[in-house]
């Protein structure tokens, strides 16, 4: 009896992620027919958010590391990218060597913000990781001068897609009858790369690593007279997530061609932040539901102006204002609702069980 | 120094601004005895715990464990070295279960980094399949086996007690420091914590324990130390300590005498 029922849960496992991955292969072509090509741009584009949220996570859920300045790595990454890979110093390095080197570059800026921090909790940590956004960039804006590096608030222009041999992901594809826009072409890599970085994620989490970090997170103090090198184990950790985000980075730029210091502002690393706070700290699978609501979210509520046009017959608040607003209080009703998040991690909410109950 | 002596402070001094909470304290600890700290309130016993597991650094003095000099180093490399403690306001994982809290123990014996860890390769697994078990068998042996899934925070008081001893356990530890462990504990409870405890010292594992309760200390330890106002008053066999009238004194108050 009991093996049949595990028999039957084993089939029914391989019958569900088959039906998820079938989904998520058919999903940019259903997408495409139903709500048309842009919204195959920001299913894509969530999916790079999935990946930054994860590696926020490992900061901020695991680790306890409230880190406010998380979008400097993937600016890192994007820049890592875009200077060897375009026009800027006419080099063009291949994406396989330029995407590990961008993660690599990356985690050594988790390590440069992470050594001088390590004494730093809450909000404290914040301010300085706030501070650390800013300054990167600051730098990206003014390293034109007197040496043109980052060609300041212009940003790099023309750089190269992902490519191999003689085959582009910016060019139109055709197979088994199927049209393969560039946005298509970016939204499958962009999903292995999701992937990978949720099966990484999940493996982190569950082991010695994992549970150091998690340990660190509850007491600190506990952590290291358990014999847990904490200054190394948070320089893991603030590594880790930088390299996420600096792969991130590196499809970024890839992806859109152009970048410039404009995309990697204070707002964005809240943004983040929301994902993984919304979606559910520490929950990996929350953290990536999260990270797509909060991605559509906003594009979803651009349908504001025409909505207004057509019940009123004109435009009586500028659509960006509400939308924000909006946006705004979706996230103070969830935050009001669902505390914990859209999926809490089991032990948030043991934790919030019993504070209620005390 | 006599190879018996496991733990040998000598001198130890720290100050909190003009506060002297120890003035040249020393004590030495046999292996496999059970080592008694005793003394009012603010006596410095805690303290005394912090410089020996380094959690605060000493002013002055030396620490010698197992024959190597510990004093001003990381609390992890303190517990490397095999001390191991427990808190006198219980400090455990409360978002994680008791099994994961002892295997959070078992960090420091286990090597598996990340790529281990991502790759789950088969040492990497193996491991964890041996850091699991071992930590199966440390809540048995401190009676929580029923209790290996529920998180930390929900535990009843003693229970939480015996987890913050099965995880210092999980460090293999040669020296395992006991701050009040018996504080909040009721008779029942205590008697069962008696048992433990001798137990583990029976298993080879020296005991260091700073306790209020009278009966327990006394009945438990092999040597006692007793400290007031951040100076040792007396040390030597419990029963020697109990008649020393400077003991009587400061500590057990005229009632006594």
């Amino acid at each position: 009896m009991n093996i049949a029922a595990l028999f039957s849960d084993r089939r029914y496992r391989w019958f569900a992620w088959g039906a998820v991955a079938l989904l998520l292969l058919a999903l940019p072509f259903i997408t495409e027919a139903v709500l048309g090509r842009s919204w195959v741009r920001i299913i894509a584009v969530s999916l790079l958010f999935v990946m930054l949220a994860l590696g926020l996570n490992i900061v901020v859920g695991f680790a306890g590391l409230l880190d406010l300045g998380y979008i400097a790595f993937f600016a890192v990454g994007a820049y890592s990218y875009a200077l060897l890979a375009s026009p800027q110093f006419a080099v063009h390095w291949p994406f396989l060597l330029l995407l590990p080197l961008g993660a690599a570059i990356a985690a050594v800026f988790g390590i440069l913000l992470g050594a001088p921090t390590l004494r730093l909790r809450g909000d404290y940590l914040a301010i300085v990781t706030l501070g650390f956004g800013e300054i990167i960039r600051v730098f990206l804006n003014n390293l034109n001068r007197p040496v043109n590096i980052t060609n300041g608030p212009q940003g790099i222009t023309l750089i190269d897609p992902l490519q191999m041999g003689g085959f582009s992901l910016a060019q139109t594809h055709s197979f088994a009858g199927l049209t393969f826009s560039p946005v298509h072409n970016y939204y499958f890599v962009f999903l292995v790369c999701a992937a990978l970085t949720v099966a990484l994620s999940l493996r982190l989490q569950n082991s010695r690593i994992g549970r150091a970090w998690v340990a660190i997170r509850d007491d600190e103090l506990a952590a290291s007279a358990m014999g847990i090198n904490t200054r190394n184990v948070k320089l893991l950790a603030f590594a880790m997530g930088a390299t996420f985000g600096g792969v991130a980075g590196g499809l970024f730029a890839s992806f859109q061609g152009f970048i410039s210091p404009e995309s990697f502002q204070l707002i964005d690393s809240i943004m983040v932040l929301c994902m993984v706070v919304l979606g559910g700290m520490g929950n990996v699978a929350g953290v990536a539901l999260g990270a797509v609501l909060l991605t559509a979210l906003p594009e979803a509520l651009r349908y504001i102006g025409p909505l207004q046009q057509r019940w009123f017959g004109g435009v009586l608040v500028d659509p960006a204002d509400l939308r924000m607003l909006l946006f705004g209080l979706a996230l103070v009703l969830m935050m009001l609702l669902r505390p914990e998040g859209l999926w809490p991690a089991r032990r948030r909410q043991a934790v919030k069980r019993n504070t209620d109950a005390g | 120094m006599p190879a018996d002596i496991l733990l040998a402070a000598s001198g130890i001094r720290k100050h909190f601004g003009g506060l002297a909470a120890l003035s040249d304290v020393s004590i030495s600890v046999r292996r496999g005895e059970i080592f008694g700290l005793i003394g009012p309130n603010g006596a410095g016993k805690t303290t005394l715990f912090n410089v020996l597991t380094g959690l605060a650094a000493p002013d002055a003095g030396s620490l010698v464990f197992d024959g190597r000099r510990i004093e001003g180093l990381k609390p992890h490399a303190v517990a490397a070295h095999g001390i191991a403690r427990t808190f006198q306001n219980i400090r455990l994982f409360g978002s994680m279960t008791a099994l994961e809290n002892v295997m959070v123990g078992r960090h420091l014996r286990s090597h598996t980094g990340v790529l281990g860890a991502v790759l789950r390769t088969r040492a990497a697994v193996a491991e964890e399949l041996a850091i699991t078990r071992r930590a199966r068998e440390l809540l048995d042996y401190c009676g929580l086996a029923e209790r290996a899934d529920d998180f930390a925070r929900d535990l009843p008081y003693g229970d939480q007690r015996r987890l913050e001893i099965a995880r210092a356990l999980a460090t293999d530890p040669k020296l395992l420091a006991l701050d009040e462990p018996a504080a909040g504990m009721n008779a029942t409870e205590t008697a069962a914590l008696k048992a433990l405890l001798e137990r583990i010292r029976q298993d080879g594992i020296t005991l260091l324990l700073i306790e209020h309760d009278m009966k327990l200390v006394m009945g438990l330890s092999h040597s006692v130390a007793v400290l007031d106002y951040g100076e040792k008053i007396a040390e030597g066999e419990p029963e020697t300590v109990q008649r020393d009238p400077r003991v009587i004194e400061a500590y057990l108050g005229g009632g006594f005498a």
